[in-house]
């Protein structure tokens, strides 16, 4: 069997994790009233955020860099059903932090790495611009999250069902 | 000193007030602004306070004999969003409704040169003053003089946000304000 890359499988898990955290975190903190507790947690998403954004450019230069396994046997609709899901979490993997952080700069926060790392406000302040952003941002994460769990269920379905290597090979413990 | 002289003397200062009142007086609120700068969680926010009038009487030529009154409204805050604007105007931060204003007096000002000037005087919120130190710079252009001030106030030692909120790691202690106030010549007293 030919696997990813050790570094590509490493960053797809992590990021997998990051990425749910992040999520997770979201959802739970914006319902959270006005505290310390509030502003932390939301600067702990931001952070999260900015390091997902940062992992996907590595992750990108990656997959532009290194070999991939080859594809394996599938219908024709499935090879390209597999890979228009792949461009899409690529693109929101890169645009839905992209979106928060142009939310937060709108809203008159700027987005500080770490509490130590400004990273520029790419756009002003402007109430209408940062409710119109923080939609965007909502919505993306919708999507982001069906299409993770259709790609976690081919994934499933590919291991479970069909018996095939298309999970193990992004496995960094499967047996070759 | 007599009683007579007491009051004589007390009369010759008050006929003498005009004399260090020749100079700016007459706020315009348009061309001033007080701002400020809080960090949340390592996050430079802008805020500032949309009402506030002053009484000042600024003579160049006689800087020493200022005299100065600030107040500003606290429930005029914008403190960077309309959640945080709600917020401060409470009892752990502002607490309006028993502390409406912020007063600033000042009580002395030491010409530092080149137009520069030291600021010194008792800022009162929420029922606590505290002696406050401001860096000013002072210009002139067009018959209309402005003080661009500035100084560092510590929240806690006002109770500016207590409770849960005096936690300096989440909002910092030290809050940077920024004080402009463009002056008039004052009214019936033209500059020389």
């Amino acid at each position: 069997m030919n696997r990813y890359p050790l570094p590509s499988i490493v960053l797809h898990w992590l990021l997998a994790l990051l990425i749910g955290g992040g999520f997770v975190l979201g959802l739970y903190m914006h319902e959270l009233p006005l505290s310390p507790q509030k502003l932390k947690l939301y600067s702990y998403h931001k952070w999260l955020g900015v390091t997902i954004f940062a992992l996907v450019m590595v992750r990108l230069l990656l997959r532009w860099r290194l070999p991939l396994p080859p594809l394996l046997p599938a219908p024709v609709w499935q090879m390209k059903l597999a890979q228009g899901v792949h461009h899409a979490l690529y693109l929101l993997m890169f645009a839905v932090p992209l979106s928060g952080w142009l939310m937060s700069s709108a809203k008159g926060f700027q987005t500080v790495w770490f509490g130590v790392l400004p990273l520029p406000d790419l756009v002003g302040k402007d109430e209408t611009l940062g409710k119109l952003l923080q939609g965007v941002h909502e919505q993306l994460n919708w999507l982001l999250l069906l299409l993770v769990l259709l790609h976690a269920a081919a994934a499933i379905k590919h291991h479970f069902l069909d018996r095939d290597a298309t999970l193990a090979r992004m496995l960094p413990w499967a047996k070759p | 000193m007599n009683l007579r002289q007491f009051v004589f003397a007390i009369v010759v200062q008050m006929l003498a007030f005009p004399a260090w009142s020749a100079g700016y007086g007459t706020l315009l609120p348009e061309h001033s602004r007080i701002s400020f700068v809080s960090k949340q969680m390592g996050v430079p926010v802008n805020g500032s306070f949309r009402r506030f009038n002053a009484q000042v009487a600024f003579d160049p030529a006689k800087p020493e004999t200022a005299r100065a009154r600030i107040e500003v409204e606290l429930a005029s805050v914008d403190a960077g969003s309309r959640e945080a604007n709600d917020e401060v105007v409470d009892k752990d931060w502002f607490f309006v409704k028993n502390f409406p204003a912020a007063i600033f007096e000042v009580r002395r000002v030491k010409p530092l040169g080149n137009n520069r000037f030291e600021i010194a005087g008792s800022l009162t919120i929420k029922g606590r003053s505290k002696e406050i130190t401001a860096q000013a710079v002072f210009s002139e252009s067009a018959g209309v003089g402005s003080f661009d001030a500035v100084f560092i106030l510590k929240r806690l030692d006002f109770g500016i946000g207590e409770g849960p909120w005096g936690d300096p790691g989440t909002v910092a202690d030290a809050v940077q304000v920024k004080v402009i106030l463009a002056l008039r010549p004052e009214a019936g007293k033209p500059q020389k």
